[in-house]
């Protein structure tokens, strides 16, 4: 989906910065239908929508090379659309139906794509960090020159096997970029209440990671900061740490009152430093895109996503036997092992 | 005055070992600190140092003597001008001694010398290799060894991580010489992060690699048990098959000698709850071997629970290319008819111990080792009960939730009409693991209770 011929120059052609434009809308579509559907009682349990946010996995999808991987948190459902999952079994799986990418058995926070080497959707808050650096582990022992992006947030990054694994990411030289997506609020608790540091980039410095500070509002930044990283990792010179600074405008889940911070706090984001209306903006002051092409592209987009709405309603519940399915593996799934 | 010097404990489960090398010689002057011999555990070889100051008046032991017990009088420490004729060499070592001795030999089990066969008198019933296939002695710390070994040699996306692994042999021995084969980069020394280590373990299994995460001991493993149950155990389900961690957890279960509460824990019943994995516990030797071998090709993250005092027992292990045993498959070691007893792991050691002086009795006991506790061999243990009507279960684990407790929910549900008696579960007590011998002695389960319990539910 997104872009992913990797640029030595900063610069993007009118294509891909029409590419970005559009897996960005395509997210924040996406989101707000599922907002919808989870207001109709169609989603269930924890939703954790990724508005706001959208500037981060694709910039950092448009720096990746076909077989990196990705591992995430729960709030998963950009990553998934980023990296080229279909809309549908993601919409699916989170109404809990047969065509969801894990038949309905995962839910919003649990979804995986071995064929998009998607790993999760991992739903306890920091686990995910041990296991991108697991998948890199995989890859330097298998001597390709893949790269995990392992994705985590503000919150997570106070969590202890963060540095554990950051430690032995480090002694083992792990093709692991950590992307700290820091929206600056561990559910409801700021930053600044729960966080020693203003720069949370920079705890990597300790153990010989280097790391640096994005601008997650802006697309064309984060994909420079991930081509480097890549670099960085791709050359066998362990991990690396981008701090994103992102920013939510939704609640921490659906069931978020959001009382920690001000209506005029989330306005003056959306006002100023939307990642999509820039974007939009670089487009139609650059002459690169008419109102009419950007309309089109909003059209395909909305059409998207009300199929994925429909499929996800139209699936049908998991069949009462996949209860007892896939709990052991009948035989070992399907990897990157090599030949014994 | 002359001092004798003491073959040393110098681990928590030592019971004897071999005096490998003399670093001193008769008549030479030593001082505290000073390096006087080389002493080689099960575990590891070890410096032993001189406490006192004089002069080796007599060296009692020669060096490269195996099998020297714990607390044995190996040299003579004499003053100036005192002579070394004048010695008087007691038999048992010095005046505190006796009462460490029979701790030492008691606790925490009955137990043969580490390096004696603890074979049983009865054959097992169903052995798992055909009849005249060569046997060895072996004890389980080499049967784990081997079964890792040849399972690295045919699989080379088989690695094995953790806390001295690699360049230590093992914390416990039980890798000794795999880094030498198989070279550091599979062979993984980690730092001491349980939590970390373990979820890096779960992700290589995600990205198409089969790990063996050890754990120093699976007490450390609670520090990694959410990336164990959560992550691993969980993935296959949430991503609708599409991926899992095809990987074993291994290591030391259960309570091992004199360590005290926090290093003393089975956590057989812990994992045998969670969907998802399996869980093998074996007993002896050639158990150890065939189902670590197939733990390793089991495509689902697999608990492989061991145990420190067996790691030294020697125990019959079939000689042949590939020998595995299948999990959910119990083995019967000894064929009884009036009363069943099941356990596992170093519970076994107790029902074979109260079996034989039950047989003198002239009450003849069934002994039926699970060997795995996911998935559990229900059918075996129903028909034996069918058979002698009554059960008594074994495990060192606590009552709350055991396996004891499962297994007779099981055999009321599924073999009511056929009990004689109420299934009786012999497990440890309901306390966190005490310190003082005589107290961890009595913490845990004893032969001499499940005897008890067998004479309860036949009514003698």
């Amino acid at each position: 989906m997104a872009a992913r011929k990797p640029s030595a120059k900063p610069n993007v052609s009118p294509e891909e910065l029409k590419q970005y434009y559009h897996d960005m809308l395509l997210i924040r579509r996406f989101e707000e239908k599922a907002g919808q559907l989870y207001g109709m009682g169609l989603i269930g349990g924890f939703c954790h929508l990724y508005i706001g946010q959208e500037a981060v996995v694709v910039g950092l999808e448009a720096a990746a090379s076909e077989g990196d991987k990705r591992v995430t948190s729960y709030r998963d459902h950009g990553h998934m659309l980023a990296c080229g999952m279909d809309p549908n079994g993601v919409m699916a799986e989170l109404t809990g139906r047969e065509g969801g990418y894990s038949k309905g058995k995962g839910g919003s926070m649990h979804m995986f794509s071995r064929e998009k080497h998607f790993y999760g959707g991992h739903g306890i808050v920091g686990a995910q960090v041990p296991l991108g650096a697991g998948l890199a582990f995989a890859d330097r022992y298998l001597e390709n020159d893949r790269v995990t992006f392992a994705y985590f947030g503000d919150g997570a990054a106070n969590q202890g096997q963060v540095y554990e694994t950051f430690n032995m990411a480090s002694i083992w030289k792990l093709p692991v970029v950590f992307v700290i997506e820091n929206n600056q609020y561990a559910m409801g608790t700021s930053q600044k209440r729960s966080t020693s540091t203003e720069e949370i980039y920079t705890r990597g410095a300790p153990f010989g990671i280097p790391g640096e500070l994005v601008d997650g509002m802006d697309v064309l930044k984060v994909k420079e900061a991930g081509e480097k990283a890549v670099a960085h990792c791709r050359a066998g010179n362990g991990p690396y740490i981008l701090e994103v600074k992102t920013y939510r405008y939704r609640g921490h889940s659906m069931s978020d009152p959001a009382k920690y911070r001000t209506r005029e706090e989330v306005q003056k984001m959306r006002d100023e430093r939307d990642p999509i209306q820039s974007v939009r903006d670089l487009l139609l002051q650059g002459k690169h895109a008419t109102e009419d092409d950007l309309k089109a592209i909003d059209k395909n987009i909305k059409d998207i996503v009300n199929a994925s709405a429909e499929f996800s309603k139209e699936s049908p519940e998991p069949a009462l036997e996949e209860l007892w399915t896939d709990i052991y593996a009948d035989e070992v799934p399907q990897g990157d092992a090599v030949e014994a | 005055m002359a001092t004798e010097i003491l073959m040393p404990a110098l681990s928590p489960t030592m019971e004897e070992g071999t005096l490998a090398k003399w670093l001193v010689k008769e008549g030479d002057t030593v001082s505290s600190g000073d390096i006087l011999a080389e002493i080689e555990t099960d575990k590891a070889t070890m410096e032993f140092e001189a406490v006192d100051e004089g002069i080796v008046g007599k060296i009692l032991i020669e060096e490269g003597t195996e099998g020297v017990k714990v607390n044995t009088p190996i040299a003579v420490l004499i003053e100036e001008g005192e002579s070394a004729d004048d010695i008087e060499v007691s038999s048992g070592g010095g005046d505190a001694e006796p009462a460490q001795a029979e701790e030492a030999l008691e606790a925490p089990v009955e137990a043969a010398p580490a390096s004696a066969p603890a074979t049983p008198k009865a054959k097992a019933v169903e052995p798992d290799w055909p009849e005249g296939t060569e046997l060895k002695q072996q004890t389980v710390r080499e049967a784990l060894r081997d079964a890792m070994a040849e399972e690295m040699r045919s699989d080379a996306n088989v690695f094995v991580m953790g806390e001295e692994v690699a360049e230590y042999q093992g914390a416990y021995k039980v890798t000794q010489g795999l880094l030498d084969e198989f070279g550091s980069k599979r062979v993984i020394d980690t730092p001491i992060t349980e939590h970390g280590f373990a979820g890096i373990g779960v992700g290589a299994a995600f990205g198409g690699l089969k790990p063996i995460v050890e754990f120093m001991t699976f007490n450390f493993a609670m520090q990694a048990i959410d990336q164990i149950i959560n992550s691993a155990a969980k993935t296959l389900y949430m991503s609708g098959g599409q991926m899992g961690a095809p990987m074993v957890f291994r290591g030391p279960n259960g309570a091992a000698a004199r360590v005290g509460a926090q290093h003393s824990q089975d956590y057989a019943a812990w994992y045998a709850m969670v969907p998802g994995l399996k869980v093998a516990m074996p007993y002896s030797a050639s158990d150890a071997k065939g189902l670590l071998k197939s733990a390793i090709r089991d495509p689902n993250p697999v608990i492989f629970l061991e145990n420190e005092i067996l790691y030294g027992r020697s125990f019959d292990v079939p000689v042949m290319d590939d020998f595995t045993v299948p999990f959910g498959k119990a083995r019967i070691w000894r064929e009884g008819t009036d009363v069943t007893l099941v356990s596992f792991g170093i519970g076994m050691t107790y029902a074979l111990e109260a079996a034989d002086k039950l047989a003198e009795e002239g009450i003849s006991a069934e002994v039926i080792d699970l060997r795995t506790l996911r998935p559990i061999d229900y059918g075996t243990v129903i028909e034996s009960v069918k058979k002698t009507n009554r059960c008594v279960t074994v495990e060192e684990g606590w009552p709350v939730g055991s396996i004891g407790n499962h297994l007779s929910a099981y055999i009321m549900q599924n073999a009511f009409d056929w009990l004689d008696a109420p299934v009786i579960n012999c497990t440890g007590k309901d306390v966190p693991m005490p310190y003082a011998a005589n107290l961890e002695k009595h913490a845990l389960i004893t032969t001499a209770e499940v005897i008890d319990a067998v004479k309860q539910v036949t009514y003698r």
